[in-house]
C-alpha cells in the first residue's frame, strides 16, 4: 500500500536528520581546538545544537504523530479549534527564557575573546592577494623584532590546475606527495606556547579573513584597518596548525592557507634569534645583490623564469599571455617590448600599480632585474635588453 | 463541495464579462501590452522559471567543478563568476520575481478586486526584468567568449573587491542592479495601493487571508530597502568612476561601512525571499488539514514583528569584521530574538494541522516539506547568531547550508506548493499527479543530498566560495555534487507537469475543497477578467 | 464599481510611498555614510582618530603605564619607504610624547601622498589625543627627499584599565599627481 512505502519513508526522515548526533568525534564536526577559548567555543557550538535538535525533535515528533494519526484516511475527523490564548503565551515565552539561557555563556565567552591585553607577542599579519605576510613587532622586552616574511601557498600550481586533464578520480592531485593539499605554505607563521600572542590584522588590497579553526580564531583583513585579536596555545599543545582565507578575495580565494607552528618558548626563542640572523643576512644580499651583474641575457633569463613562475605566472600566466583586461599581457606588451617604456617597466615591478603588487619588499634586486630580462625576452618580445640589479637600487 | 454552499457570496464572478469581451489581442502584442493582473502574472512566474533553470546552470557548474579536488573544468575565476551569477540569478531573478507572479495572480482575486491599482505600471514593472537579466546574463556570455570577466564578487559583492578591483562589467552589474530594483519598487507600491483600496467591501484588513498579509507586509520591506540597495550600488559607481571613496581607504572611506549599508538592505531581503512563502504555507495546510489555520491572528502580528526586527539585525552578517563588544552583543541578542515570532509561526502550522483530517495531495506534500526543512533552516540561523561560534561558521560552508535551506527548502518550495495548489485555477486543469509527485520525492531526496552534507563540510572546515579543497572534504563533496545533479534533474518532472497540464482533467472551481478563498469561488481557469463587481463578504 | 478610492486617495497613498522610496535612497546615499562617521568619531570605534585640542594641558599619572606600538605600511604603487624611529614605547597617560617618522621618495620625481591611520583596539582611539599628525594631509615629497615627520600626542588618563597596550598603524597612499605647468 502506498501509504505505509509513505510511512516508512517519513519515519526515515527524523533519523537523517538525527545524525548530528553522530558527530560525537567525528571529523565532520567542528575542532575543539586546542585553547581554552577553542574548547569554550565549541561548547558554545554543542550546546545550542543539541537544543535545536531537541527542540526539532519535539515539533517534528509532534508533527509526524498527526501526519500518522490525525489523516482522513484512518477516518480522523478534523477538530474545530482554532486558537488559544494561553498556549501562543506559552510557546513565545518559553522559547523567549531558553534563548536567555544561551545568551548568558555566549556572552561570557564573547567578552573573554574580546581582551587582547597583557600578551607578550604582537605580530602584524596582512592579508593580499594571494598571500599572508607575518611581521613580528614585539616579542617580550624585544620591542623592534624586525622578523617579517611573506608566507606563500607552497603546493606546486601544476597539482592544482588540472583543466584539460580529464575529469574525475583519474585526474586527482596527488594526495601522496601533498597529504596537506592547498594547506601547505613555504614559511609557516611560528609562534610560542604558554604564552598570549596579539595579532594585528589587516590587508593590502581587497578584504581577506584570517582564520585557524584549532585557535577558533576568524577576522577580517581590512585594507586601511586594523583588528586585533589573541591566542594563548596552552603548553603541551605545540605542533602545526593550519588555517584558510574566509572572505572571497579575487580568484585564488581557495589558495592562500594558513599555517602556524606553535613551539615550545625555548625553541621558539631559538627559532627567533635563528630568523633575525636570517633576516639580517637576506637584507645583507638583496642590499648586495644590486652590485651583481649579470654575465649574460641567457644566465639572467634562466634566473628571472624561476622567479616569474613562482611570482608572476598567477596573474600573467606561463605563456606571458595574461588574463585580459584584468591581467595585462606581457607577450608583445608596449611596457615590456619598447625601449621607451623600460623605466616604467622597472618602475612597476618595485612599486606595483592598483592590483599589481610591488615588488620591492619581496624580491632582491638580483632577482627583479632577472625577471624583468626574462619578460623583456621570452614569448618573442626579443628586446635584447639585459637589465642589471642596480637598475632596481632601493 | 460546490461553489454555491461556500459562506462568501457568489455575485459578481465575473461569468457575464467573457462573453462580452472583445477577442484577446495577438500574443506577441499581448505579451507586450497587456495590463491583466493573470497575464502578468503568468509572465512573472514564467520568467522566474526560466531564471530559476538558468541559476541552475550555473550552480551545475560549480557542483561539477567541486565534485572533485583540483581545478579540473574552470579557472578559479571563471569559478567566482558563476557563484555570483548564481547568487543574483536565484535570488532576484527566479525568487522574487516567482513571489511577485503570485502577488499578481492572487492578490487581486483574494481580495475581490479586478485587477491591481495600477495595471500599467504592473506592466511596466515587469518588462523591466528581462532587460536587467539580458544586461547580466549577457555578461556571461561574453565571458564565456573570452571577451572580459562577467561579475565575480559574490552576490554580496563587497568593496573594494567590486569597486576598485572590480571587472567591466561590474557597471553593467550596477545598471542591470537597478533595473531589477526599480522593477521590484514599483511592484511593491502596486501592491499597497491595491491592498488598501480595492478589497471588496467587508473584507477588513485582520479578514484577508494570510497570502495577502505576508504580501502587504513584504511590499513595505521592498519599498523600505531597495532603495538602500539602489543606494549602495550607485555609491559604488561613483567611487568607481566620479573620485568618491565611500569604501576606499586610501581616500578616507571605509570598506566595511559598505558591508553596513548592503546588509541594511540584505537582511531585509531575505525576509522579503520567504514572508510570501508563509502566506502559501499558512493557505495550504488548512486546507489539507480540513481545519482553520490557528492563531490568525497571532500570525499577522508574528509577520509583522519579524518584518521590524529584520532592520536591526543586519551586522549578524559582519561579526568578523571587527564589531565592537557592544555592537556584537546587541546584534547576537536582536538576531536570537527574531527566531521567537519564527517559533511561534512554525508552532501554528503544527496546531493546524494537530487533530486535523489530512490528505497529502502534492501541494501539501511540498508544504509539509517547507515546515520540517525551513525550520532545519532556522535552527542553523539560530546556531549563527550565537557570536563566538559564528567566529567558526563565518564565510564556511555551514552558512551556505542554512540559506540554501530556507531559500530552497524553504521559498522554492512553497513556490512549488503555491503553484501546485493554484495551477487548477490558473489552467483549469488538474495537472498530473504521477508526474508531480515524481517531482516532489525526487526533489526531497535529492534536495537533501545535496545541501545537508554541506552542514558537515562547513563545520569540517570548508570556506564558502572556494573553487577547490583540501582533501578531507572531498567525499562529501563528491555526495553533494550527486545530490546537485539529482535536484536539478529532478525540476524535468516540473517541467513535464507543465507541458502535460492541458491535457489533463478539467479542473473544477474548489478542486480542494477549500473553505475559505475567494479565488475557490471563481470557475477554473478564473475569467480573463473576474471580480469586475466585488462579491459580498459576510 | 463602487468602491474604487477617491483619486485624491489613490493619489496621497502613492505620494507618500514614492517619498518613501526617494527619502530611502537618499537616506542611504546621504545620511548613511554621515551618520556612519559621525558614530565612528564619537566612539572611535572605526580606530581613525581625530585631533585633539592643541592647548590641552593634561595631567601625567605616573602610576600607570601604557604600551604604544606603532606599525608602518605603504601602499602598492607609491615608491617611497616609511619608518618610525619606534616600534614601541611605554608612556605615561596624560605625558606628551613626541614620535618621529622617517619618509623617503625613492623615485626620480615629484610624488604626493597621503596617510592613513588605524587604531586598534578600537575602543582606545577615543583616548587617543594627537595634536599634531601628519595624517589625511597632503605630502608632496620631491624626488628623494626625505622628510621627518612627527606625531605629538598623549594618553588620555581616562583610557579604560584593561588596555595595556595601543597599536598606531599609519599607511601612506599615492595621491593622484598634480601636472607641473612651466
Amino acid at each position: 500500500m502506498r501509504s505505509s512505502v509513505i510511512v516508512r519513508l517519513l519515519l526515515a526522515v527524523p533519523l537523517l536528520f538525527m545524525s548530528p548526533l553522530l558527530l560525537a568525534s567525528s571529523s565532520w564536526d567542528m575542532t575543539p581546538g586546542v585553547t581554552d577559548i577553542s574548547s569554550q567555543v565549541f561548547h558554545l557550538h554543542r550546546t545550542i545544537l543539541y537544543v535545536c535538535i531537541a527542540i526539532g525533535l519535539g515539533v517534528f515528533g509532534m508533527m509526524f504523530w498527526s501526519i500518522l494519526h490525525h489523516r482522513k484516511s484512518k477516518g480522523a475527523v478534523a477538530a474545530h479549534f482554532h486558537e488559544s490564548t494561553m498556549v501562543e503565551i506559552i510557546w513565545t515565552v518559553i522559547p523567549f527564557i531558553i534563548l536567555i539561557g544561551m545568551a548568558i555563556p555566549a556572552t561570557r565567552v564573547l567578552v573573554a575573546m574580546n581582551d587582547t591585553s597583557d600578551s607578550s607577542m604582537t605580530v602584524r599579519v596582512t592579508g593580499s592577494q594571494w598571500k599572508w605576510n607575518y611581521e613580528y613587532l614585539t616579542y617580550d622586552d624585544d620591542k623592534s623584532v624586525g622578523v617579517s616574511f611573506f608566507s606563500v601557498l607552497s603546493t606546486p600550481r601544476e597539482q592544482y590546475e588540472r583543466q584539460g586533464k580529464g575529469f574525475g578520480a583519474s585526474n586527482l592531485p596527488d594526495f601522496k606527495a601533498h597529504p596537506n593539499y592547498l594547506l601547505e605554505v613555504d614559511k609557516p607563521l611560528v609562534i610560542p606556547s604558554g604564552q598570549k600572542i596579539r595579532f594585528l590584522i589587516t590587508a593590502d588590497d581587497v578584504i581577506h579573513a584570517w582564520w585557524v579553526p584549532d585557535f577558533a580564531l576568524k577576522r577580517d583583513a581590512v585594507p586601511g584597518f586594523v583588528n586585533e585579536i589573541w591566542v594563548d596555545v596552552p603548553v603541551g599543545k605545540e605542533g602545526i596548525y593550519r588555517g584558510r582565507c574566509a572572505e572571497l578575495c579575487g580568484k585564488d580565494h581557495a589558495f592562500m592557507p594558513i599555517v602556524v607552528e606553535v613551539k615550545t618558548k625555548a625553541d621558539f626563542k631559538q627559532w627567533l634569534a635563528g630568523a633575525k640572523v636570517q633576516a639580517e643576512a637576506d637584507a645583507k644580499a638583496a642590499a648586495a645583490s644590486v652590485d651583481y651583474k649579470y654575465p649574460s641575457i641567457d644566465v639572467a633569463m634562466k634566473e628571472g623564469e624561476a622567479v616569474y613562475v613562482a611570482r608572476c605566472a598567477a596573474c600573467h600566466q606561463v605563456s606571458g599571455a595574461g588574463l585580459p583586461p584584468m591581467f595585462p599581457a606581457l607577450k608583445g606588451s608596449k611596457i615590456a617590448v619598447e625601449k621607451a617604456h623600460l623605466q616604467d617597466h622597472i618602475d612597476i615591478i618595485l612599486n606595483g600599480k592598483n592590483a599589481m603588487p610591488g615588488w620591492k619588499a619581496i624580491l632582491t634586486p638580483r632577482e627583479m632585474a632577472a625577471v624583468t630580462t626574462y619578460e623583456r625576452n621570452a614569448w618573442g618580445n626579443a628586446t635584447g635588453d639585459l637589465v642589471q640589479p642596480s637598475e632596481f637600487a632601493k | 463541495m460546490s461553489a454555491e454552499a461556500m459562506s462568501h457570496s457568489t455575485a459578481g464572478q465575473g461569468h457575464d464579462d467573457h462573453g462580452h469581451h472583445a477577442p484577446l489581442k495577438p500574443f506577441l502584442l499581448r505579451m507586450f501590452t497587456t495590463t491583466n493582473h493573470k497575464d502578468i502574472g503568468t509572465m512573472y512566474l514564467v520568467f522566474a522559471l526560466l531564471m530559476l533553470l538558468c541559476g541552475g546552470l550555473a550552480a551545475m557548474v560549480i557542483r561539477a567543478e567541486l565534485m572533485y579536488p583540483g581545478m579540473q573544468l574552470v579557472q578559479p575565476d571563471f569559478f567566482n563568476q558563476m557563484t555570483t551569477v548564481h547568487g543574483l540569478l536565484m535570488v532576484f531573478g527566479a525568487i522574487m520575481p516567482a513571489f511577485t507572479g503570485f502577488a499578481n495572480w492572487m492578490v487581486p482575486m483574494m481580495i475581490g478586486a479586478p485587477d491591481m491599482a495600477l495595471p500599467r505600471l504592473n506592466n511596466f514593472s515587469f518588462w523591466l526584468l528581462p532587460f536587467a537579466f539580458a544586461i547580466l546574463i549577457g555578461s556571461v556570455v561574453m565571458s564565456v567568449l573570452g571577451m572580459g570577466s562577467a561579475p565575480n564578487f559574490g552576490w554580496t559583492f563587497y568593496a573594494p573587491l567590486s569597486t576598485t578591483y572590480g571587472p567591466a562589467s561590474t557597471d553593467f552589474f550596477i545598471f542591470s542592479v537597478h533595473l531589477m530594483g526599480i522593477s521590484s519598487i514599483l511592484g511593491a507600491i502596486n501592491v499597497v495601493v491595491t491592498i488598501f483600496n480595492l478589497r471588496a467591501p467587508g473584507m477588513t484588513l485582520m479578514k484577508m487571508p494570510l497570502f495577502v498579509w505576508t504580501w502587504l507586509i513584504t511590499a513595505f520591506l521592498l519599498i523600505a530597502v531597495m532603495p538602500v540597495l539602489a543606494g549602495v550600488v550607485t555609491m559604488m559607481l561613483t567611487d568607481r568612476h566620479f573620485g568618491t571613496s565611500f569604501f576606499d581607504a586610501a581616500g578616507g572611506g571605509d570598506p566595511v561601512m559598505f558591508q553596513h549599508i548592503f546588509w541594511f538592505f540584505g537582511h531585509p531581503e531575505v525576509y522579503i525571499m520567504i514572508l510570501p512563502s508563509f502566506g502559501i504555507v499558512s493557505a495550504i495546510i488548512p486546507v489539507f488539514a480540513r481545519k482553520q489555520l490557528f492563531g490568525y491572528p497571532s500570525m499577522v502580528y508574528a509577520t509583522a514583528s519579524i518584518a521590524l526586527l529584520s532592520f536591526v539585525v543586519w551586522a549578524h552578517h559582519m561579526f568578523t569584521t571587527g564589531l565592537p563588544l557592544a555592537g556584537s552583543l546587541f546584534y547576537m541578542y536582536m538576531t536570537m530574538l527574531i527566531s521567537v515570532p519564527t517559533g511561534v509561526k512554525v508552532f501554528n502550522w503544527v496546531a493546524t494541522m494537530w487533530r486535523g483530517s489530512m490528505t497529502f495531495e502534492v501541494p501539501m506534500l511540498f508544504a509539509l516539506a517547507f515546515v520540517v526543512l525551513f525550520t532545519i533552516g532556522g535552527f542553523s540561523g539560530l546556531m549563527l547568531a550565537i557570536t563566538p561560534a559564528d567566529y567558526q561558521y563565518q564565510d564556511t560552508y555551514f552558512v551556505v547550508a542554512h540559506f540554501h535551506y530556507v531559500l530552497v527548502t524553504g521559498s522554492l518550495f512553497a513556490i512549488f506548493a503555491g503553484a501546485y495548489y493554484w495551477l487548477p485555477k490558473w489552467s483549469g486543469h488538474m495537472f498530473n499527479t504521477k508526474l508531480a509527485q515524481m517531482h516532489f520525492w525526487s526533489s526531497l531526496l535529492s534536495v537533501n543530498l545535496l545541501f545537508f552534507p554541506m552542514h558537515f563540510v562547513g563545520l569540517a572546515g570548508m570556506p564558502r566560495r572556494y573553487a577547490d579543497y583540501s582533501m578531507q572534504f572531498a567525499d562529501l563533496n563528491f555526495w553533494i555534487s550527486i545530490g546537485g545533479f539529482w535536484f536539478g534533474a529532478s525540476q524535468l518532472f516540473f517541467l513535464a507537469v507543465l507541458f502535460t497540464i492541458k491535457r489533463q482533467p478539467k479542473a473544477s472551481a474548489n478542486p480542494w475543497e477549500a473553505q475559505e478563498g475567494l479565488e475557490w469561488t471563481l470557475p477554473s481557469p478564473a475569467p480573463y477578467h473576474s471580480f469586475t463587481q466585488p462579491p459580498e463578504i459576510k | 464599481m463602487g468602491r474604487k478610492p477617491s483619486p485624491s486617495t489613490q493619489s496621497r497613498q502613492l505620494r507618500w510611498l514614492a517619498i518613501g522610496v526617494v527619502g530611502m535612497f537618499a537616506f542611504a546615499v546621504f545620511a548613511m555614510p554621515p551618520i556612519y562617521r559621525v558614530f565612528c568619531e564619537l566612539t572611535g570605534l572605526n580606530g581613525k582618530p581625530t585631533l585633539a585640542n592643541a592647548q590641552a594641558k593634561p595631567e601625567a599619572v605616573l602610576d600607570r603605564k601604557v604600551t604604544l606600538e606603532f606599525v608602518t605600511s605603504v601602499d602598492a604603487g607609491l615608491p617611497w619607504t616609511f619608518r618610525g624611529n619606534l616600534t614601541s614605547v611605554d608612556v605615561h597617560p596624560g605625558q606628551i610624547h613626541r614620535v618621529s617618522f622617517q619618509v623617503e621618495n625613492l623615485s626620480d620625481k615629484a610624488v604626493i601622498g597621503r596617510a592613513v591611520p588605524s587604531i586598534s583596539p578600537a575602543a582606545s582611539t577615543a583616548f587617543v589625543k594627537k595634536t599634531q599628525c601628519f595624517c589625511f594631509e597632503q605630502q608632496t615629497l620631491a624626488a628623494g627627499q626625505v622628510v621627518e615627520m612627527p606625531v605629538v600626542l598623549y594618553i588620555d588618563p581616562a583610557l579604560p584599565k584593561n588596555i595595556k597596550t595601543i597599536t598606531l598603524a599609519y599607511r601612506f597612499y599615492r595621491q593622484p599627481d598634480i601636472e607641473q605647468k612651466i
